[in-house]
């Protein structure tokens, strides 16, 4: 039974972590915040104006914003993955990211030049329609290349090509927008507002329940269409699931945080090592956690590390997770040659 | 009359377009039924459309008295497991945890497995021989390995019907014969069925209650192997032009050399077999006999040599067919004798050496000179 202890131990860990860098990331900063402080606040005590100010309106709801939506990253990795039977797939080395990106842009400027005010579900749901409309090309695109490095580059070529409709999009938009466009679109966890933190908290946790739900087909998934359909998996069913859940999760990251990049593909591969295990009831939560704790780990650093200057969160992401994907595409080939 | 088991009504396979048509396959209950066919033709889509990974282009399937096409998923799932030929990339899976995915359609939402889950798992690896291997990686034991585990998977499936694509592929000839055993064994226990590819045609004739040959177009035969292996039948159906298969015994031989014999082989009751196969391989052609239909040597002889004197079996050698083989010796430089001593009905033989002697040819022992 060590198996099972070490999903505890994992679990336990991953916990510890998502805890100990919330804490860290809402008491670290210009302003430093005592724990105590947040503790007190939290219970409606007096903490002062400007410590409140800061808790409240800046760090609580960006810190939620990391927790969340590195773990909705994380979960729509991990469906792609699965899906496309390809350790290197994710919602930003597909594409899907970039459509969502584009699809936001768009929306954004456009009704920003008509002064009327872009709710959270607009994006979100702008956000979907472009992480859908990527989905669609990296299918259209897999049914055709069998192979998996073909299916990452047609990913990152359609990446490309809704980056440089971005960026159209961002160069002609009006000067007051293009600061919050800018910094937007190259991901942050900056400017949260506890409305769309409600927001994404809702439609992540759906999504995630939904997941979660599945957890068994995704089991039988694993050995492969041919033998889940002789399990009695309803393979078009669950595909159409896979990609509608990880479209969604990802849609939702981008809609608020903009892309973030290697979170998705790192992600689950740190949480298989760490817990030894890939089975999917296991794995979906624990890669919830992973996220969550590899984006707040990662947006801690993004704020401080240059402070005052801010980096964008996919530079950090990218330093520490695209490592992880070259360590698996390296492992891999090794199995290959065997 | 009373519907078998497992029927198929005017059934038609193909990808997009029609492969085959008008397939009928009738099984009882417990019944082994093989397919056997050339590479491409067809087995696999037969296999496929039968287990419902690909829609038929036409007609149904039936299972117990019900079209296939109405059950549900979770219906068929309890009723027919498959083990396909195709090579698994699993991740982070145990041999254990593969057998296992063959309990899904008895565990509830979460395919949690209860206490019968487990056991039911280690009764079917414990089975075809995988139990020691259960907590091994799955993508780091060997491919027969692999192919057994798989095997197990859908034992503790607990199938009334199993579909199998050239299940023995990667096994060697222990596992090969091992596998077989427990499919006999299954249908004897739960009186399961069987539908399956073999490549291995002497072990589909053993095995097979009902063989179907597919040669690519439509069905070329299904009946009992012992209807379908007839003499010649199977060259035919897989165009063999190298060599040859004795639907008989199940035996192949190589392409025979070709010309004039060179060499008279005098053999018998199995003696000659392997000086046979020698001359083959040395690409020299040669005549032997006298040997009876019967004999143990005949099948080889009858596919290597360039002239097989054979008489009747249970019959006296007559003088004609004596005068034919000395005739024949005559032609040839050398004689191999493989019999060290004549029996009563084969003084023919015995003759036949004499002559070889007294005419001056030159006679070898192929003991002598294993012994020399």
């Amino acid at each position: 039974m060590d198996g099972k202890a070490r999903y505890r131990v994992s679990f336990l860990l991953l916990g510890t972590c998502v805890i100990v860098f919330c804490i860290l990331n809402i008491c670290v900063g210009s302003v430093e915040i005592s724990p105590q402080d947040i503790f007190r606040s939290l219970l409606g005590q007096e903490i002062g104006r400007t410590a409140e100010r800061i808790l409240w309106d800046i760090r609580l709801p960006r810190t939620l914003a990391a927790l969340i939506l590195g773990g909705a990253l994380a979960l729509a990795g991990y469906l792609l993955q699965s899906f496309f039977h390809n350790p290197i797939a994710g919602p930003f080395v597909l594409g899907v990211s970039s459509g969502s990106k584009m699809a936001v842009a768009l929306v954004m400027v456009f009704l920003m030049g008509k002064a009327v005010r872009v709710s959270a579900a607009a994006l979100i749901t702008a956000a979907f329609a472009g992480a859908l409309f990527s989905m669609g090309f990296v299918l259209f695109m897999s049914g055709k290349v069998r192979q998996m490095s073909m299916l990452v580059v047609s990913g990152v070529m359609i990446g490309y090509i809704c980056s440089a409709v971005t960026e159209l999009v961002v160069t002609f938009a009006d000067d007051a927008d293009i600061v919050n466009l800018h910094n937007w679109s190259r991901g942050s966890f900056s400017g949260m507002s506890w409305d769309n933190v409600a927001v994404m908290a809702v439609v992540t946790a759906a999504a995630f329940a939904a997941v979660f739900w599945m957890a068994k087909p995704l089991d039988a998934y694993r050995l492969g269409e041919a033998y889940a359909q002789n399990s009695g998996v309803d393979i078009p069913l669950l595909r159409v699931k896979m990609v509608l859940l990880s479209s969604i999760l990802a849609a939702c990251t981008v809609a608020f945080a903009g892309p973030v990049s290697f979170v998705g593909v790192a992600v689950p591969h740190l949480v298989k090592s760490l817990s030894g295990s890939a089975k999917p009831i296991f794995l979906i939560p624990a890669c919830f956690l992973g996220g969550s704790a590899f984006c707040l780990f990662c947006d801690l650093l993004a704020r401080n590390l240059f402070a005052p200057t801010e980096i964008s969160i996919s530079t950090v992401t990218a330093v520490f997770g695209a490592p992880v994907v070259l360590w698996v595409m390296a492992r891999r080939k090794k199995e290959d040659v065997r | 009359m009373r519907d078998p088991y497992f029927f198929t009504e005017k059934m038609c396979v193909g990808h997009k377009s029609p492969l085959i048509e008008d397939i009928r396959i009738r099984l009882d209950r417990g019944e082994i039924l093989t397919l056997i066919g050339p590479n491409g033709a067809g087995k696999s889509t037969v296999l496929k459309s039968i287990a419902r990974q690909i829609g038929l282009m036409g007609g149904a399937v039936y299972l117990d008295g019900r079209s296939l096409e109405h059950m549900s998923g979770a219906e068929l799932a309890r009723k027919m497991a498959i083990v396909l030929t195709e090579r698994l990339r699993t991740e982070r899976m145990t041999c254990e945890d593969v057998a296992a995915t063959g309990r899904y359609p008895y565990t509830g939402h979460f395919g949690i497995l209860s206490e019968k889950d487990r056991r039911a798992v280690r009764e079917a690896m414990e089975l075809v021989h995988v139990a020691e291997i259960r907590d091994q990686d799955f993508g780091k034991v060997s491919d027969g390995q692999r192919q057994r585990v798989m095997l197990a998977r859908a034992i503790c499936q607990e199938p009334e019907i199993i579909i199998l694509d050239e299940p023995t592929s990667y096994l060697d000839v222990k596992y090969k014969l091992e596998f077989l055993s427990v499919l006999q064994e299954m249908r004897k226990k739960r009186d399961l069925t069987v539908v399956m590819a073999l490549h291995e045609l002497d072990l589909a004739a053993r095995v097979s209650d009902k063989v179907l040959c597919l040669n690519g177009r439509y069905v070329d035969r299904f009946g009992r192997p012992e209807e379908v292996f007839e003499q010649g039948y199977i060259s035919r159906l897989f165009g063999i032009s190298a060599g040859s298969f004795d639907e008989g015994n199940g035996n192949m031989e190589l392409e025979a050399a070709k010309g004039e014999a060179e060499v008279f082989v005098i053999a018998g009751g199995g003696t000659g077999r392997n000086t046979y196969r020698s001359l083959q391989r040395r690409g020299i052609p040669f005549a032997t006999g006298i040997l009876f239909q019967n004999d143990l040597d005949y099948p080889v002889a009858r596919a290597l040599a360039a002239d097989c004197i054979a008489a009747e079996s249970f019959e006296p050698i007559s003088g004609e067919l004596l005068l034919e083989a000395r005739e024949k010796m005559e032609t040839c430089k050398k004689v191999i004798c493989c019999r060290e001593a004549f029996g009563t009905y084969e003084a023919a033989n015995r003759e036949l050496l004499a002559f070889a002697e007294k005419g001056g040819k030159t006679v070898e022992w192929p003991g002598a000179e294993r012994g020399g």
